[in-house]
């Protein structure tokens, strides 16, 4: 039987880099095929070659036996081909049918929208599919698991037969990405195949029935579910034995370190997102708040370091009333803070390693005497801690912006955790690296805890906060609805809660149950 | 199968802030008081009269409208400090902005009324004038949203507006043709809106910049022009102008009838724009791309929709509009051509589109409401109330000012707009 999808020798080349090195691919009909590698490996290059975004340097595309040639998504869209892209390509103020539609509308009169036939359409395709959805909602309003349903859809309505599934969960609670799986094991029943990209070990175990896996641009190995296991996996996608679980003893939690009481927090667009929140964090404890993003973390994440105040409630830190101080008072308190949007607002980016790295404290000795900034000093702080650290950079005077996104995590990392600090404030501190920097930053947080720091870590990735946390905060809708200590939560208990269950409904948590999953 | 529909609603708490809503009863509670201050200075049995039909018109006559000034003053101001009283202590909910509209035409209304009282205004003329200054402003917002609503923000609408006028009257009074000015002023336009395209959509100059730079270039070529031919040699500054269009029976309605269809062919043209637009847009294939392009153009690109070309269409189609926005005031009205004669007009056009957020029905409410306080202003310099005549030309865009503080919310502008698209 002919393969409904053939690449082969696709070759791209960016300037500087090879990013994809004669990928040959095969997908067969009614199967799961997962692409699995790092960030930067070469997978979305290569599905954007597919789906006509890029042009390829080199190499041939085949559908079902023909060749075709992909000059723009409209020829992918033509051959059958659909994509759902990591960041949803769905226009928040239109509606869901309107989404839909856009740019295969279905007309009457000449030019006039039939809006009604295609929400017919949509009803029969989420029937036939299970993909609940209201045609008529507006896409801003719905859940980012309905969403993508919505994405799907798009797809499903241009009749498309090869699905590429970009990084599909990054943005799903544990809930919706099940409910996704169950999705696509009915669009390939129906005859559908679909590529899954993704670098996370277990999703690909659960759902793929092959795995390719690239690395540096290049196919460096094919396997299936059955005669793989994660560390094989790991292994295959970083070159290198990879140590999956991160080993901490159990905490021994000393005094507290930060009080947080009753919280009221209004986000920009003065709506409240952080809705009284109380909790405590103690010296030598990791306290892990989940939650899907958007549910007030960014926000309570901002108070506490001081960028922005609340609208009452108090925050004290070693005791002392912080809730309106600055974020210079609450550093100096010894308070480290690795932001969520690390380029934004972690780093400057223009700016070389070596500034960088004393952006925190380049107004006292050593960096500075008087009103003079010690270059040298610093110069010689920033080799120490390239060292100390292992950040990867040609030399501390190259700009932040040229390092790979892990090591410019490493250097506010070096920044933060080289000075003494009593609160470690971490959010979303390994969203986007890979598996080895990943490992690196956990390990870091857990000596920091070791040397009995008190850490708040924020994170959307469940797995990262059941595997570093000794209590976890669940946050819905701007409240903590239950903090769980570690070794009583479980996955699903935490994935309900997080999805807006109350703790009575979602049952209380066996204990024992606790599975350790990986953050791969 | 267990596909769950959670959505989440984000808890709203755009409730009216306390401060919002005392301040909005003050607010009305003062305008209240104003009335008082113009019934104090009236006398009972004084009477304003309304003529409702425009001067020199036959067609669509209405009786005048008597008003006895006292009485009505006595009571508007009531019930103005009544509501605004209700809207301290309880506030009117999302109700609100709706009464706080009412209040301030009441105020107008009231201002008029004083102002006219024993004598007479011919308030079917001032709304005819409004309208007539309405025109420019309501074009140049249509190309506003025309240009905006695809992602590319127009400023050069004014440079725009002042080049057509000029070449309308230039190539108008040449061939002695109006048809032929207006085509020219149209095709004036559209060259500037080219180059604003090839800079802002092919180059990705700043739009703003690109826009200032067109719109510095008119102001200079058109007064040069201006300067060197058409003040020297009047017959090349001499068009003939858009006659009134009577339309056969709708013509004699009163009121409506002088207001809308028995004018110049510029509101004509306005009127079905309005209609045209607003259909295309939210219920036709092309709309829906447009916007989408406006909105997230990665995403219509994803969805095989050619960015490039939507935008440079839009844009084209926004020089078009502001062309017969010029065009109108060389051959829609003065019938010659002044320098800077578009005095600001494209770019109280752009305001007029924010006010209507970015719809075109909306930048039709805001036009007339900019061309209703010229017309007031005028008018009442004339008629003489004893306030100095700058005070007469402020206190309209006061009460616009307070209208577009307290009544338009956030407005929604086109997601990328003003965001040149970078294809990888």
């Amino acid at each position: 039987m002919t393969p409904v999808l053939q690449l082969k020798g696709i070759t791209k080349r960016f300037p500087g880099v090879l990013a994809n090195d004669h990928i040959d691919l095969t997908l067969n009909e009614g199967e799961i095929l997962a692409l699995l590698g790092e960030n930067g490996a070469g997978k979305s290059t290569l599905m954007n070659i597919l789906y006509g975004l890029y042009q390829p340097d080199e190499g041939e595309i085949y559908v079902r036996g023909q060749k075709i040639t992909v000059h723009s998504p409209l020829d992918a869209i033509r051959a059958g081909i659909g994509m759902v892209h990591q960041h949803f390509m769905l226009i928040p103020v239109f509606t869901v049918t309107e989404n839909v539609m856009l740019g295969a509308e279905t007309v009457r009169m000449g030019d006039f929208l039939d809006r009604e036939k295609t929400a017919q359409r949509i009803r029969e395709i989420s029937e036939r599919y299970h993909l609940e959805v209201d045609p008529y909602a507006y896409v801003r309003d719905l859940p980012v698991g309905v969403q993508q349903r919505v994405e799907i859809i798009k797809l499903l309505f241009r009749e498309a037969d090869i699905l590429i599934f970009d990084e599909p969960t990054a943005v799903l609670t544990p809930q919706e990405a099940d409910e996704l799986f169950v999705i696509m094991r009915e669009l390939v029943k129906q005859g559908k195949s679909i590529i899954f990209i993704t670098h996370k070990l277990r999703e690909v175990l659960e759902i793929s029935d092959r795995i390719m896996v690239i690395r540096r641009g290049k196919v460096v190995g094919e396997t299936t579910p059955a005669e793989a296991d994660k560390a094989k996996l790991a292994e295959m996608m970083v070159g290198r034995t990879v140590r999956l679980e991160v080993e901490k003893e159990i905490a021994k939690a000393g005094e507290v370190v930060l009080e947080v009481r009753d919280l009221v927090v209004a986000d920009a667009q003065k709506q409240i997102t952080v809705d009284g929140v109380s909790f405590d964090v103690r010296a030598g404890e990791i306290l892990g708040v989940a939650g899907v993003q958007g549910n007030g973390q960014t926000e309570l994440v901002e108070a506490v370091t001081g960028l922005r105040h609340p609208i009452s409630g108090t925050i004290r830190l070693l005791g002392e009333d912080v809730t309106h101080a600055t974020p210079r008072k609450i550093t100096e308190l010894g308070c480290a803070h690795v932001p969520e949007d690390r380029q934004r607002d972690g780093l400057v980016l223009t700016f070389p390693v070596s500034d960088n790295i004393a952006l925190c404290t380049y107004y006292k000795p050593p960096f500075a005497r008087g009103i003079r900034i010690q270059e040298q000093e610093i110069l010689k702080t920033a080799e120490k801690l390239i060292q100390d650290f292992d950040i990867r950079t040609p030399g501390p005077l190259v700009n932040v912006g040229n390092l790979s996104g892990g090591n410019q995590q490493k250097v506010i990392v070096a920044r933060e955790f080289s000075r003494p600090i009593r609160l470690l404030v971490a959010s979303q501190p390994t969203r986007g690296l890979d598996v080895g920097s990943i490992e690196y930053i956990h390990k870091r947080i857990v000596e920091k805890r070791d040397e009995g720091c008190a850490v708040l870590l924020v994170s959307s990735e469940l797995d990262e906060i059941m595997e570093l946390s000794d209590r976890i905060a669940v946050m819905y809708r701007g409240k903590i609805v239950a903090i769980v200590p570690a070794e009583q939560a479980t996955k699903n208990y935490i994935g309900l809660l997080m999805a807006g269950v109350s703790p009575e409904q979602a049952g209380a948590p066996q204990v024992g149950e606790r599975v350790v999953e990986s953050t791969l | 199968m267990a596909t769950s529909t959670i959505v989440i609603h984000r808890k709203k708490v755009e409730v009216i802030s306390p401060t919002r809503q005392r301040a909005t009863g003050i607010i009305e509670i003062l305008l209240g008081v104003l009335i008082f201050l113009f019934f104090r200075r009236t006398e009972p049995g004084m009477v304003a009269r309304f003529v409702m039909t425009p001067g020199g018109l036959d067609r669509g006559a209405a009786p005048d409208w008597l008003i006895p000034a006292y009485s009505t003053l006595l009571v508007l101001a009531i019930l103005t400090v009544i509501l605004g009283l209700v809207q301290v202590w309880r506030g009117f909910g999302r109700w609100m902005n709706l009464v706080l509209s009412v209040v301030v035409g009441l105020t107008v209304f009231s201002f008029l009324t004083w102002a006219t009282a024993g004598k007479s205004l011919n308030l079917v003329g001032m709304l005819s004038a409004a309208i007539l200054l309405g025109v420019p402003i309501i074009l140049g917002a249509f190309s506003g949203v025309l240009s905006e609503r695809a992602g590319v923000v127009n400023i050069a609408i004014e440079g725009m507006m002042l080049m057509a006028a000029m070449v309308g009257a230039l190539v108008g009074s040449v061939t002695k043709n109006m048809w032929v000015g207006l085509l020219a002023a149209m095709l004036s336009s559209m060259l500037l809106a080219l180059i604003h395209g090839v800079l802002s959509i092919h180059y990705k100059i700043n739009q703003i910049i690109s826009g200032t730079v067109i719109n510095i270039f008119s102001a200079g070529l058109s007064s040069y022009l201006s300067a060197k031919f058409l003040q020297t040699y009047q017959q090349l500054n001499n068009p003939p102008i858009f006659p009134r269009i009577p339309i056969p029976l709708l013509a004699d309605i009163p009121v409506i009838g002088p207001l809308f269809f028995n004018t110049n062919l510029f509101v004509y043209i306005m009127l079905i724009s309005l209609i045209v637009i607003q259909v295309a847009l939210f219920s036709t294939r092309w709309g829906l791309r447009l916007r989408a392009v406006g909105e997230h153009p990665k995403a219509a690109d994803t969805l095989g929709i050619n960015v490039f070309a939507t935008r440079y269409m839009a844009v084209l189609l926004s020089g078009l509009m502001a062309g017969i926005g010029g065009a109108f005031f060389t051959l829609g009205s003065v019938g010659r051509f002044d320098e800077m004669m578009t005095a600001g007009k494209g770019f109280i056009g752009l305001a007029a589109m924010i006010f209507g957020n970015w719809t075109p029905l909306g930048a039709f409410g805001a036009g007339l409401l900019f061309g209703f306080a010229d017309s007031v202003a005028t008018k009442l310099t004339i008629l003489g109330t004893g306030i100095p005549t700058q005070f007469m030309a402020m206190a309209p865009y006061i009460v616009t000012m307070i209208v577009l503080a307290g009544v338009v919310g956030r407005g929604q502008m086109p997601a990328a707009d003003g965001t040149p698209y970078e294809k990888e």
